[in-house]
């Protein structure tokens, strides 16, 4: 049995719908990677996942969640709370949203030990220090008394991915972790993650939009547009044979080494808001292969053995594995 | 890409920069001991014509510095500039101010630099103004219209105002401001930083085909080497403040562990070539206290003693234009 199985899950916000139905599994020890561009659904799914659709007005209206067998739709807030953190944690693309900038950043480690594992304050810090020097910090002893604007952007978030682990998780959501830090400090940071789930067999679903971030992490992929899903594939096929033409935009908005100039196309036009979805296929507008029925008809996701697509015209590729 | 007409060693470079540094000062503490940052650091740089020069970097590297000392929109420290032959920080105000049109900059993020109660026709028409261009009612309404047509923007949005505008609108439209006087050169300081991949890439082909069609000089600043290496004929690696090596094209391999570093974080789209990713212990040393050596030697998987206390100097050009500053180089 998976450890994530979301099914059918549909989110409002008032009288808006902006995510549609999304599906995906995801097991223990493996990564998956939900992909989109900015106002895809990405963040909204990794909200209602974690319980938090109320802090932004929006709720569950339709599908199911299942959590280690626990079904998370519906589930009481109290109940709620003694998962997050302690079984399931995310980290969001800005560290500040899950630091207190007026405490020091051990503290702040050593409450989730404290709080979620009954741990003695001594066992507790002895832990943080643990997870800060896993985490390639050096001399964590001394960041643990420190604040977090004493830190660097690529320090404070392995302090927030320290402070995830800390609970000991089986499911880890990363939003977009390192979209905000210099190259090389992303390089570690996906690196680390990587091996955490390797290391520990925890769930990591990374959400990106970022198609190399999703060839060097993922081993499934998730591909969101306009809160529907477009195409979903373990990251081999995807990339060796993308099929919906979405997916294949978004993979060549990103430069192969040796690629010749003059060749870069990006994705025309921007995604819809959600008051303005097309009717028929939302990426019609955009699509450079639409024809007349994509205005019309929402094409269905069609799945076959890993391999799900919502396109009219994708599954007819001869070369379609 | 570039204009095959003027390739480097034919003609002069069009901006020649020597010694440029710049140091920053600020007061550190309660006792007023005052604490100096050299972010740009002896940096010698040629801009040939007609083609796109790279700069990349991280954080604090300097290479935004870098780029308004070049247009001098801020006073070097010591060193000089030469655009078109002429010493940019000896030249009288007026003869300064006629070059700035022939030299211009987009921003990482454009409405930062623009007032936000200005239409995209306010703010495309500022420079013309602000450089005394008198037009009258239709030859600006003729040279808004051209300009958004260049820079693939409907004049339908003329009217509009940024918090009407996509990012990559606003983009488009620091660029039509840039455009706006019909400039040589433009530094492109990260212009796509901040924008999701699928535009970042509208505007890259939108920069290169504004620099085949218009014959334009780059200075392109970016923190990514995957683009860079896809968009620029040549390439300026900086490390806190100074260059450490300049590769003199795209496909040059890296000698330098950090450029070499900066490669294997690039991902590409493909999961047949993924990447190693070695795990590094040392963080960037802090700008106001750099060490004495190299300043890479702290996170530098071959780094000796001899890098911790003797600096290496950038190697003079011996025919290939690969400069390099490193004692123990990848390949040697």
């Amino acid at each position: 049995m998976p450890l994530l199985e979301v099914r059918d899950l549909s989110v409002t916000i008032g009288q808006l719908q902006p995510l549609d139905r999304i599906s995906f599994t995801l097991d223990k020890g493996s990564i998956l990677g939900l992909v989109g561009e900015s106002g895809s659904g990405k963040s909204l799914t990794a909200l209602a996942l974690m319980g938090l659709l109320p802090l932004i007005g929006g709720r569950v209206s339709h599908g199911s969640v299942g959590f280690d067998g626990v079904a998370l739709v519906g589930l009481q807030e109290e109940r709620y709370r003694a998962l997050r953190g302690r079984r399931m944690a995310l980290i969001t693309q800005n560290p500040m949203t899950s630091l207190d900038p007026m405490l020091r950043v051990g503290a702040q480690i050593d409450q989730v030990g404290l709080l979620h594992r009954g741990l003695s304050a001594a066992a507790a810090r002895a832990r943080s220090i643990e997870l800060l020097t896993q985490m390639r910090i050096p001399d964590a002893a001394t960041v643990h008394g420190q604040y977090p604007h004493q830190m660097s952007g690529g320090m404070k978030q392995r302090v927030v991915i320290a402070m995830a682990l800390a609970g000991d998780p089986d499911l880890v959501i990363a939003d977009e972790p390192t979209t905000a830090l210099d190259v090389t400090i992303q390089a570690q940071i996906i690196q680390i993650l990587v091996d955490l789930v390797r290391q520990r067999g925890l769930a990591l679903l990374l959400i990106t939009h970022d198609m190399g971030v999703v060839a060097q992490a993922c081993d499934q992929v998730v591909v969101l547009y306009a809160g529907r899903i477009a195409e979903s594939q373990t990251v081999d096929a995807i990339f060796a044979r993308p099929a919906h033409p979405y997916t294949q935009a978004l993979i060549a908005c990103i430069p192969r080494s040796g690629q010749a100039s003059g060749s870069l196309r990006g994705i025309p036009g921007i995604v819809p808001s959600v008051a303005s979805y097309s009717s028929g296929c939302r990426y019609h507008p955009r699509c450079a292969m639409a024809q007349p029925l994509c205005q019309t008809e929402a094409p269905p996701l069609q799945t076959r053995g890993d391999h799900r697509v919502a396109c009219h015209f994708a599954l007819a590729t001869p070369d379609h594995g | 890409m570039a204009d095959t007409t003027t390739a480097p060693g034919d003609t002069p470079p069009l901006v020649r920069a020597r010694g440029l540094t710049r140091i920053f000062s600020s007061q550190a503490s309660l006792l007023g001991k005052k604490r100096t940052l050299t972010a740009v650091n002896e940096v010698d740089l040629d801009i040939a014509r007609g083609q796109v020069t790279g700069v990349v970097g991280e954080s604090g590297c300097g290479k935004s510095t870098l780029a308004r000392l070049v247009l001098r929109l801020l006073d070097a420290s010591s060193g000089s500039v030469h655009f078109d032959g002429t010493d940019l920080a000896n030249v009288s105000p007026s003869a300064l101010r006629g070059l700035r049109r022939r030299m211009q900059m987009v921003f990482q993020d454009p409405y930062s630099s623009i007032d936000p109660r200005y239409s995209v026709r306010d703010a495309v028409l500022e420079p013309l103004r602000v450089q005394g261009v008198a037009l009258d009612r239709a030859a600006s309404q003729a040279k808004v219209e051209a300009l958004m047509a260049m820079v693939g923007l409907n004049p339908a949005l003329a009217g509009s105002y940024p918090h009407q505008l996509s990012g990559g609108q606003k983009q488009r439209v620091g660029i039509a401001r840039a455009l706006a006087m019909q400039p040589d050169f433009l530094v492109l300081d990260e212009p796509t930083a901040s924008l999701d991949v699928s535009i970042q890439a509208q505007i890259i082909a939108l920069l290169e085909q504004l620099q085949r069609d218009l014959g334009l000089t780059y200075l392109f600043i970016s923190h990514d080497l995957g683009l860079v290496r896809y968009f620029c004929s040549r390439i300026v690696v900086m490390y806190l403040g100074r260059v450490v090596e300049i590769l003199p094209s795209a496909q040059a391999l890296p000698r330098h562990p950090y450029t070499r570093a900066l490669m294997d974080s690039t991902f590409e789209p493909d999961p047949r070539r993924r990447r190693v990713v070695t795990l590094l212990h040392g963080e960037i040393p802090d700008a106001f206290n750099l060490p004495g050596g190299c300043a890479y030697a702290a996170r530098c998987p071959n780094a000796t003693q001899r890098c911790r206390i003797e600096r290496p100097a950038l190697t003079p050009d011996t025919g290939d234009d690969h400069h390099l500053a490193c004692h123990h180089p990848l390949g040697a």
